[in-house]
């Protein structure tokens, strides 16, 4: 529901977007913890045939599996890769193990430290040393430093600041100013870090539903470059309170993963073979469409007062 | 009382369930850790407070969640915040009494290996990762296992150290300064061990029917037995139906 848009420079079409922002050999992030994946984006860069990419995320789940598969990476940096709540993420496993994939890996928190560094502005950040050391000693990036006022030691990262991160959110207005809800992730931290930040959307209100509860704007337009109107972007995974995660889905990629010919037949299929998400929620049909209904359970609203 | 049937995980959520106290803050993943927390909840530890590394605290998932970050957890639950705020507010602040850890090995002083089988730089097999299993092992005040009894499982020492147990033992962890006080106890098929004064896993328990031969040859170390090693309560009828009727009717995790 939309009055008076603005065409504003930011609003675009993702496939624009990502020809804008996203360039070969580019850090990038595409942010959500198991929550508002933006799928479509990766499907848009493995369309647009960006190469030699260094893909950073917490979980690289499925997206960055099906990115790797189809020749983007050249490097992955990560703190768990596994398809969650199934297994092995089996493609990008496989490319690390033969060696043809850089890696370079952090624990959550430390690979969410180096974000929150990156998003402050900060030369590092501090977390308490966790007795564990051998990931310490693999990547050169965990340092140890004397703490200034104990003398005790503490783990510094350095801070993450990707060339693009990519945000999805459940609403936004035309400059980006975004309200999410739900599993919360890495994505404020992700935007503010990155150099250029596209935004895809699930849908587009007027400035004034965001003016209604600003506490819940997350992301400020000020740090977004492009706003893409994306519906049903975070597919497989999901977006709260728009439609489910895809379970199914993640279970058939454990067996459509065993193999490389079976990812082209379906990067082939899924990718390549659309031009864009609407096309490919089309293509799931009303029986997933159903599957996936998120039903509804609303918030209380909360009077800001008329002042 | 007629004997029930149980199958392998069921004895180890309800023995793992039985070791969570009321009260405890308990940080905690899906699956069978998820599935022992409710069961938990539901029978004496009514007041349990759940926390997902996700960013979810108090979640009360009115279906089974498949995923650390399902969206059931959310809907209903007390709060949602960041992952930063979750590893920092609650974890690294000392707010979590519990963490539930899970790897590929785990050694005789109850490290942790969820990182890589063969060389770390060269990897034989390439296991997920840390996630947060690195700042839990050191973090929380204190930590349980759940796994099945194998002995390419149990080896004496893990190819790599993803998590902190007890080091190489001794007083080798509490030198390290983390504020955690680590593993409690490690629950298998078989039954379960703790962690003697030394850092080392020693069998404190079996389950009924299990003997002292059947560990031993599933563990990578020449396995130590308490003097009063117990044998654990076999799951009683309520939490049976708790966990088949209630939690998992599916029986995806059990």
């Amino acid at each position: 529901m939309m009055n008076g848009m603005d065409m504003t420079t930011k609003f675009t079409s993702l496939s624009d977007a990502i020809r804008q922002y996203v360039h070969d050999g580019d850090l990038v992030y595409a942010s959500g913890f198991t929550h508002l994946i933006p799928f479509a984006a990766g499907h848009e860069i493995i369309r647009q045939g960006i190469k030699n990419l260094v893909l950073a995320r917490a979980t690289p789940d499925l997206l960055y599996d099906q990115m790797v598969a189809a020749g983007c990476a050249r490097k992955v940096i990560f703190s768990y890769m596994g398809n969650p709540g199934v297994g092995s993420l089996r493609r990008v496993r496989a490319a690390l193990e033969s060696g043809e994939l850089e890696w370079e890996e952090y624990s959550h928190f430390s690979m969410i430290n180096r974000l929150q560094a990156g998003a402050s502005g900060l030369p590092f950040m501090p977390m308490k040393q966790t007795g564990a050391t051998d990931l310490e000693s693999q990547n050169p990036n965990f340092k140890r430093v004397a703490d200034p006022y104990t003398g005790e030691e503490v783990v510094v990262v350095p801070p993450l600041i990707p060339d693009v991160a990519i945000v999805h959110v459940q609403r936004a207005d035309v400059n980006g100013n975004a309200h999410v809800w739900g599993i919360l992730g890495e994505q404020r931290m992700a935007a503010f870090a990155a150099k250029k930040v596209i935004l895809t959307v699930e849908e587009m209100v007027d400035e004034a539903v965001i003016r209604s509860d600003p506490n819940r704007t997350l992301i400020p337009g000020l740090v977004v470059d492009a706003v893409c109107h994306v519906p049903f972007c975070a597919h497989p995974s999901y977006t709260q309170g728009y439609h489910d995660r895809d379970n199914d889905f993640y279970l058939a990629w454990d067996e459509i993963s065993k193999t490389d010919e079976s990812v082209q037949a379906y990067l082939e299929e899924w990718v390549y073979g659309l031009p864009d998400r609407a096309a490919y929620w089309e293509k799931l049909g009303p029986e997933v469409h159903q599957r996936l209904h998120a039903g509804q359970r609303l918030s209380d609203p909360v009077n800001y007062g008329d002042y | 009382m007629a004997e029930l049937d149980y199958n392998p995980k069921e004895l180890m959520v309800v023995n793992a369930a039985r070791l969570l106290r009321d009260y405890d803050v308990v940080f905690v993943g899906v699956g069978i850790p998820n599935l022992a927390c409710n069961l938990a909840r539901r029978t004496h530890a009514p007041n349990l407070q759940m926390i997902y590394e996700a960013g979810v605290i108090g979640a009360q998932p009115s279906r089974l969640p498949l995923s650390i970050g399902d969206p059931s957890l959310v809907t209903g639950s007390t709060s949602v915040c960041s992952m930063y705020d979750v590893f920092t507010l609650y974890l690294q602040r000392g707010n979590v009494d519990v963490g539930f850890l899970g790897g590929a090995q785990i050694d005789q002083f109850c490290n942790i290996n969820a990182t890589v089988i063969g060389d770390y730089q060269d990897p034989k097999v390439r296991l997920p990762g840390s996630g947060g299993s690195m700042e839990i092992a050191g973090w929380a005040n204190r930590c349980y296992i759940i796994t099945p009894h194998q002995k390419r499982r149990f080896p004496a020492r893990v190819d790599f150290r993803t998590s902190i147990g007890f080091l190489e033992g001794g007083d080798a962890r509490k030198k390290t300064g983390v504020r955690g006080g680590g593993p409690e106890a490690v629950v298998t098929n078989l039954g379960v061990m703790r962690p003697d004064e030394n850092g080392e896993l020693v069998l404190t328990a079996m389950h009924p029917g299990v003997t002292y031969e059947q560990v031993a040859e599933n563990t990578g170390w020449l396995l130590k037995m308490v003097e009063d090693c117990t044998e654990t309560e076999p799951p009683n009828a309520d939490e049976l139906r708790i966990l088949r009727e209630d939690l998992d009717p599916q029986r995806i995790y059990i």
